[in-house]
This record gives C-alpha cells, structure tokens and sequence, in this order.
C-alpha cells in the first residue's frame, strides 16, 4: 500500500543509478565558482609564500642570486630576539584585549539587559566603536584623546593630581591594549546581549520565586547558558585581534623600540621597509604553521558549538 | 524590547534601579566619547581644537569639513578616495553576493555530500593570517601590473568576505521552508529562477543584512590596501595614513576627514545593528 503509493514520487525525486553521477555534479555545480575562487586567491598565495621562504630573495636586489633551496632564513628567523619579542607581544597583545574586552563585555550587557531609560539609543551608541574605521579611530586616539598636551585624557586626570602623561611614548604597551578592548568590547556587548535576552525568563521567574538570590541564578543559570557565546566571543575576538595591524602602524609604529611590534607589524616592516621577500617569508610560514596548530584546537571548539542543532535545519 | 516586569525588578528599590541605570549611562557614553569628540572637533576651527584645555563650548564651523571634501591648496580633497571606497566596497560585495548565494544554497537546501568539510574549510581561511599571504600577493600584483589597481582591492576584499557570506546566507537559507522551494523544483523551475524568484524574496532581510556587513568590513580594510595601493585604487583610511607625520595644525582638519571616513558605516550598522551579530558570528547567534 505504501509502497505502492510512494512509487511514482520516489522516482521522480531520484533518478535511476546512471544519472546518479551526473546528478551529483549538477548539485555541487553552484558551489564550484565560490569554492574555486577561494582556493585561487587564499591557497596559492600561501604555498608562495613556502616557495619563497626557501630562496635568498630581496628586492633591493633583484639580479642577485636566489639559492634555492636554503635553510638561511628559517635559522635566521628562529636566531631573531625580535621575532621572539614580537611573537610574545602578540600572544599578549591578544589575550589581554581578548579577555578584556569578554569581561566588560559581559557587564555592559547585564547592565544593558535591564529596563534601563533609552535603551535602544545605548544600543546603537556601544557598538559604535566596533563600525568605526579603526584607521580613523587610531588616528583620534593617537592626536585627540592621548597626546600629552591637547589629549582629552590628561585634561580629565588633572584634578585626580596626574599631570602630563605621555601615554603613547610611556605607556605604549597599555595604548595598544586599550585600544584594542575599546573596539572589541562592543562585538562582545552585542554577542551576550543575544545570549541574555535567549534565556528562558520563565526559568528564571521560577528560581526567583524559590528564592533563589540574583548571584545564585547567575551562576548556576545564566552563566552555563552564556558559555557557548563566551566561547564564541573568545574564538572569534582571537581571530581578529591576533591580526591587529592598524593601530600599531598608526599608534606607535611597533615603538618605542620594539615594545608594542606584533607579528604583523614586524613581517610587513621586513617585507616592505627592508625588502627582504625571502626572510619575512620564512616568518609568515612560521606565523602560518603557528596558526594552524591553535586553529585547528579552535576549529573542533567550533564544530562543538555549531552543534548539528545549529549547523543543520532545526 | 518590551518585556514584562520581573519579580526581581519589582522588588528592586528605585534607588539601586536609578543608580544602575546612571551607570549603565556612564560606561556607554565613555566608550561613545570618542566618536563624539571626533565628529565635534570636525566643527571646530585649528584654533579652537588645538588647545591644552579642551573646548566643549564654541562657535561651530563647516570650514574643515568643506576643506576635508574638496581639498585645499595643499592637499588633496578626501572625495576621490571616498569615490574608490565606494567602487571596491560596492564591487565586491556585489561579487561577494553572487558567488555566495548559490554556494549556499548548495550547501543548505538539500545540502550536498561533505556540505560540513566545505563549511570549515570556507571559516578556515578567516583564521589564516594574512601576513602569511600579503608578500606573494604584492609580487603577483606587481608582475600583473595591477598594483594600485581597483580591481585588484575589489578581488581580494571579495575573498575576504566571501566565507562571512556563505556562512551567513546558509544561516537564513535554512530557515526557509523546504516545502516552498520544492513546489518551484516541481513547477520545473530552475535554479536561477528559483533563486530569483522564490528564495531572494524570503531572505531578502538577510541577503542585506550580509551585504551590509560586507561592505562594512571592505570598507574599514587597511592591511591590504596600505600595502598594495598608493594612488590610483587608494581607499579612504590612505588619506588618513597622511596624517602619521603630520605638520602644522589638523587636528580638527583630521577630525573632519576621519568623521566623514566613519560616517558611511555607522548608518550601515546602525541600520543593520538587529543583524549585525548575527552576521558578526557567523548566522551562529540569531
């Protein structure tokens, strides 16, 4: 009877096995321009860079010989004490904006979870600092707000008795970091606002009315259902802080000295201030490697996250 | 956004609940200060922005902003930047859409083998540096003489976004009934026309919203274009590199410049502040 009934719609879904091939071709048809484009412009740029890594290649030089392969760069590179203090100021230059940002984050979006006077007006004003073109904000930052004289900043320290700071020359390190949690607490504002406002009040309601205090239901309610948005703050504030190019290059140019140069920073002041393809190379492989290892721990937190709830149709 | 009183906040003294709400006033409008004082100090004239004690009161002047558009003397105007911002930001996020678009549909409406794999590996070129890419980029560029090209930002921004996009438009694409789009397959359309017109309509909220973001990110994008643009295919935040070593007195000159650079975007993202996290992460929070 079934069988019978399903027949004809059976067929009509699925073609006979011979089709089956081309059927499945047919499918992965409209994937294959987004797909190939991808692996062309990001795939093979990286397996230049490997090529390149191996040769004695500088552009000050372009007739010189290119000794391929040598393993010059790479002892060069892992010899270099600025690398190895570039690549501490990035772990640095990540974590701390990283967890930064997630804590402030966090309270912002309690305090914004209430019935607070305008609280669509505050919305729109917290994530601002996320829209704006951080070239721009740098910039602000650098000549408005820090500077020692016309900064905004020592202006309102004054009357606390702090006099002059020259943040930016002094306090390079702290500018950077700073900076970087003033532009990602809004991302993570944002994020656990959407946890926040997921949660079921009426679970809440009921821990409430047996008496369960506000400090007990935060920890034993909210903060396990905000654990996977916390996750995802943290994975994905990592992704792009771990980057951070702008404010560096516009704030202190990796200075003074070299107390705020990341990774970034330093391969493109190889490549393009010192011409030395094969040796900036050589460091972006590291950098690359370096990457794939935390982000494939990062890829599995991921999946765990887009639980096959999230990923497939509900 | 109207939720009802809960029985914590009716029990809540009105003393903590304004004090609270004062708080919460501070924090936003300290993180919203610099903003603030950039698009102010844009309407101030060089004398009344450069001084050691802050004006907050003073008589307001379009002067810069106007210098900022057309130029002066000197410098050049910030309009035929802005004019490059607009072509490689709305180029390729046009692009970005196209490829996308069908990329998900391929991977959410009765997905394909290893639809998962693909995902992941589209996410995991976001994670990738892109240091480790910027070298051989500059060189190919360079021997394909399309360095300091348009096309050139417009390619690699659309690289750039194209994983955000697939991710995000899978997202909205799964929300959509399977039951519409089979009445189309059955009625012998196919795919473009599906597309055009059963599934656009649907997720039309969402298409904008992923396009918004789009040109959101090309437009803020400095790596790539301070490395590989000059002139020619040069984006707004070029024009405020010029002011690394500055001379003189800009600083409301660079104010004005720097609010206008902004200013696109923030109406993009306050426009699209429902969809923006869920576009931030990926369709993973909606």
């Amino acid at each position: 009877m079934t069988a019978l009934t399903t027949a004809p719609r059976e067929f009509a879904l699925a073609p006979p096995r011979t089709r089956r091939r081309g059927a499945a071709w047919l499918k992965r048809l409209p994937l294959m321009p987004a797909m190939v484009f991808t692996v062309v412009v990001t795939q093979i740029p990286f397996l230049l860079t490997l090529w390149y890594s191996f040769q004695k290649y500088n552009l000050n030089y372009p007739n010189r010989a290119r000794q391929f392969p040598t393993v010059a760069n790479y002892r060069a590179v892992f010899a270099d004490p600025i690398f190895r203090t570039a690549a501490l100021n990035t772990l640095e230059f990540t974590a701390v904006p990283v967890i930064c940002s997630i804590l402030l984050g966090l309270g912002i979006a309690i305090l914004l979870n209430r019935r607070v006077f305008g609280r669509g007006l505050l919305r729109t004003l917290i994530i601002s600092p996320f829209l704006v073109m951080s070239a721009a904000a740098a910039l602000i930052w650098k000549y408005s707000i820090l500077d020692t004289t016309f900064g905004v900043l020592n202006y309102v320290l004054r009357p606390f008795g702090v006099h002059d700071v020259n943040w930016i020359g002094v306090h390079s390190q702290l500018t950077i970091m700073t900076f970087l949690t003033w532009q990602w607490t809004p991302f993570m504002v944002l994020l656990i606002l959407a946890g926040l406002q997921s949660q079921n009040e009426e679970i809440l309601e009921a821990a409430r009315v047996d008496g369960a205090g506000p400090w007990r239901i935060f920890r034993a309610l909210t903060l396990p259902h905000l654990r996977m948005y916390l996750e995802l703050g943290v994975l994905l504030g990592s992704i792009y802080i771990v980057q951070a190019f702008d404010s560096i290059y516009l704030i202190t140019q990796g200075g003074p000295a070299t107390d705020t140069t990341n990774l970034p920073y330093y391969i493109y002041q190889v490549a393009f201030q010192a011409y030395d393809i094969g040796r900036a190379s050589a460091m972006s492989v590291v950098v690359v490697v370096a990457t794939i290892l935390i982000a494939t721990l990062a890829l599995r937190t991921i999946s765990s996250i887009f639980s096959d709830e999230t990923l497939s149709r509900g | 956004m109207k939720t009802p009183l809960t029985l914590a906040e009716r029990r809540t003294p009105l003393s903590v609940k304004l004090g609270l709400g004062l708080l919460t006033w501070f924090i936003v409008l300290v993180f919203f200060f610099p903003v603030l004082w950039m698009a102010l100090t844009g309407f101030k004239s060089e004398t009344a922005a450069n001084t050691p004690t802050p004006k907050f009161v003073f008589s307001p002047t379009l002067y810069e902003y106007q210098s900022v558009w057309y130029g002066t003397a000197g410098t050049a105007g910030l309009r035929g930047y802005l004019e490059h911002s607009i072509a490689i930001s709305a180029g390729s996020t046009v692009i970005v859409i196209a490829l996308a678009l069908p990329a998900a549909y391929a991977l959410a409406i009765r997905p394909i083998r290893k639809w998962r794999d693909v995902l992941f590996f589209f996410i995991s070129t976001k994670m990738l540096p892109i240091v480790g890419a910027i070298i051989p980029l500059f060189i190919i560029a360079r021997d394909l003489n399309i360095l300091d090209t348009q096309r050139l930002l417009i390619l690699l921004y659309t690289a750039m976004n194209l994983p955000i996009a697939v991710w995000m438009l899978r997202s909205f694409l799964l929300e959509v009934p399977l039951s519409v789009i089979e009445a189309a397959q059955v009625d012998g359309a196919r795919l473009p026309r599906q597309l055009r017109s059963v599934v656009i309509p649907l997720i039309m909220p969402g298409l904008a919203a992923a396009a918004l973001l789009c040109f959101i990110f090309s437009w803020n994008e400095f790596f790539l274009a301070v490395n590989l643009t000059t002139t020619n295919g040069a984006t707004v935040p070029i024009y405020l590199v010029g002011f690394v070593a500055p001379e003189g007195e800009f600083l409301a000159h660079l104010s004005a410049a720097a609010t206008v650079a902004c200013l696109p975007v923030l109406i993009a993202g306050w426009a699209a502040q429902d969809k923006l996290v869920r576009g931030l992460s990926m369709g993973a929070v909606k």
